[in-house]
């Protein structure tokens, strides 16, 4: 088993430089001077070496590389243009409004989506077996940001129950511990930002867990549905097991690798449709700052996030596929 | 002649070639045949619109009949310019449809001529490619593209490539696996044996044979490649105002929801969602119809 994690952790070594090299040359791919395309065509020569300089573009491309990769490993992502603030300070002040509302999301998809697709192949070409993959495959059509305006606009503007915008209503006061509002107002015991940030969360995490929702209900289904046609699932059935006992003891576990995976790869998806619902409905994370920071020029902004987002998207991969030499013994001897 | 044999199951089977097969199986399928006619509505539309109902987006605009409920004037309403939403919508269809075809037509250009190439020469052919492959892969999609579009700049062309790109890694592992599976069958090794070029066997003897699950991740990928675009667009990366590009029109419109206007924002999302739906039903379809597995049943029975 350590062998396996070992080998798949050197496997990501090639990918992880791949992804370096990517996000530095990121800079390089804007056409043009970058340091005019940031600071605009008319800026001062001063500020334009200024910048220059401070980006380390005045050097060779490959000591750039070296200097970038270095100062990365060290968790150095560089400084904001704008406000010249390092991105990493940044970064772990908006990732933890994110990370609320992708677990938000993910906790939604997982607890309706599996169930669902339980159920739809458990009573296979029932009504509710139809409906419900009807309702997933529209899910998996509709763009996340235009389910999240309409939401809005039904909940909030026009019926009015729920808030439109940010995690908490400004003359609430909230003391911070872990950046997690629901958590920090469970540990202060203040119920009354509980119910206010509760509230802030419901539509942005539903529209943000639609797609991973109907993909883990689809997947769960179609899984379920091929591992019920196995010869094993007979011989249980034969032996007078009830339904339940062959759905739930024999077919679901099997069933389940490949719905572990598709939870997996959702992280990626969370991750980037964050960067969409939180500009609709003004979360202060990552995702909308990364808006920002594209619509600002503020380059190091977007390669750090990127940089982020997708170590935290390998991260979550390889910790998918050691779960999963856990959950099947077949996979560690490959 | 005077004796006709009788047609039974064997001699139909080999009547009608795989993908005539497929296609008649595909059209069996209530659900594939609502999305046939779903994209088909849209490519009506894409194809009329322009001719009959011509439109010019920069001289659109008309203040005093701004944000206008749905009518019969204005069956969509109208949006905070006091343009026409349906007429926008309608002018949506060929760009979206354009951007969705074209970038599937890169990524499966380019995706699966790298596959091929890497399943058939093996080696370090083989690593470098797929390799290059993991670390696209890497990223996760929607992020890729916007990065691609937000170093080369807004706009359409860019938005194409981009989703082409990002799509890439996808059919380049579909055909390495299907060049992987056939290259050791015996009519590749008898067109070897005659004397064919590598480019020969790839092209004519390979990928005819092994075209199914590459022409099926087609089909689904223009639905995401719809959907990216939008999302793209509707980030200000994609498609510029005023073109009436889904998206954009979204962002355009939004912040009229807190005013009540629903319609220049409902409309333009539904297209998008119609569109999608159509090439994800007809794509499911497509891969059930298919699948290897389903010949052999319909042939068992």
């Amino acid at each position: 088993m350590l062998t396996y994690i070992i080998r798949r952790i050197v496997s990501l070594i090639p990918v992880l430089i791949g992804v370096s090299i990517i996000v530095f040359m990121f800079i390089h791919l804007i056409p043009g001077d970058p340091v005019l395309a940031i600071l605009g065509e008319r800026a001062a020569v001063e500020n334009v070496e200024r910048v220059r300089k401070q980006m380390g573009l005045d050097k060779p491309i490959w000591e750039q590389y070296f200097l970038y990769v270095g100062k990365v490993v060290q968790g150095d992502f560089g400084r904001s243009i704008r406000s010249n603030t390092p991105v990493m300070d940044e970064i772990r002040a908006k990732l933890p409004a994110t990370a609320e509302l992708a677990l938000w999301a993910m906790i939604f998809a997982v607890l309706i989506g599996v169930p669902a697709g339980i159920i739809s192949a458990a009573r296979r070409n029932s009504v509710f077996d139809t409906l419900a993959m009807f309702v997933a495959l529209i899910g998996v059509s509709m763009p996340v940001f235009w389910l999240g305006l309409m939401l809005a606009f039904v909940f909030s503007v026009w019926l009015g129950w729920l808030p439109f915008s940010g995690r908490l209503d400004p003359t609430i006061t909230l003391v911070p511990h872990t950046g997690f509002m629901v958590l920090d107002s469970l540990i202060d015991g203040n119920w009354k930002a509980l119910s206010n940030s509760l509230s802030h969360l419901i539509l942005p995490s539903l529209a943000l867990a639609t797609i991973p929702l109907a993909i883990i209900a689809r997947m769960t289904r179609s899984s379920l549905l091929e591992e019920l046609t196995q010869d094993y699932i007979r011989t249980a059935k034969s032996k007078g097991l009830a339904e339940r006992t062959v759905l739930f003891r024999h077919a679901l576990k099997n069933a389940f690798l490949p719905v572990v995976t598709t939870i997996g790869l959702q992280v990626g998806a969370l991750l980037s449709g964050a960067i969409l619902t939180e500009t609709i409905f003004s979360w202060p994370g990552i995702g909308r700052w990364l808006y920002g920071a594209i619509g600002a020029r503020d380059y190091p902004i977007v390669q750090g996030v990127a940089l982020l987002i997708t170590f935290i998207y390998v991260s979550v991969n390889l910790l998918v596929d050691i779960s999963y030499a856990f959950l099947d013994p077949r996979i560690r001897y490959q | 002649m005077a004796e006709l044999v009788p047609p039974d199951a064997t001699t139909l089977e080999f009547k009608y070639s795989f993908f005539r097969q497929a296609v008649r199986r595909m059209w069996s399928y209530r659900s594939a045949r609502i999305g046939f006619f779903v994209i088909l509505f849209f490519v009506l539309v894409a194809i009329c619109v322009p001719i009959f109902w011509p439109y010019d987006a920069k001289s659109d605009s008309n203040l005093p009949e701004k944000l206008q409920p749905p009518s019969w004037a204005h069956p969509f309403g109208t949006d905070q310019l006091g343009r026409d939403v349906l007429r926008r919508v309608a002018h949506g269809a060929p760009i979206s449809l354009q951007v969705g075809l074209t970038a599937v037509a890169l990524g499966l250009a380019v995706g699966s001529v790298l596959g091929m190439i890497a399943g058939f020469l093996r080696g370090w052919v083989d690593s470098v490619i797929m390799r290059l492959m993991d670390i696209l892969l890497a990223f996760p999609a929607t992020l890729l593209a916007i990065g691609i579009v937000a170093a080369r700049g807004p706009g359409l062309g860019n938005t194409m490539i981009a989703i082409g790109i990002v799509s890439i890694p996808g059919y380049a592992r579909i055909a390495r696996s299907m060049v992987l599976s056939l290259r050791e069958r015996e009519f590749v090794s008898a067109a070897q044996a005659i004397g064919a070029s590598s480019f020969r066997v790839l092209f004519r003897h390979i990928l005819p044979n092994g075209l199914s699950p590459l022409v099926v991740q087609a089909t689904l990928n223009i639905a995401t490649a719809v959907l990216e675009a939008a999302a793209l667009g509707f980030l200000g990366l994609g498609a510029q105002p005023p073109q009436p590009e889904w998206g954009a029109m979204l962002s355009d419109s939004y912040k009229f929801l807190t005013v009540g206007a629903w319609w220049p924002v409902l409309f333009p999302g539904l297209a998008i969602m119609l569109t999608v739906l159509g090439f994800n039903l007809l794509g499911d379809g497509l891969r059930d119809a298919l699948d290897p597995r389903m010949l052999v049943t319909t042939k068992r029975f």
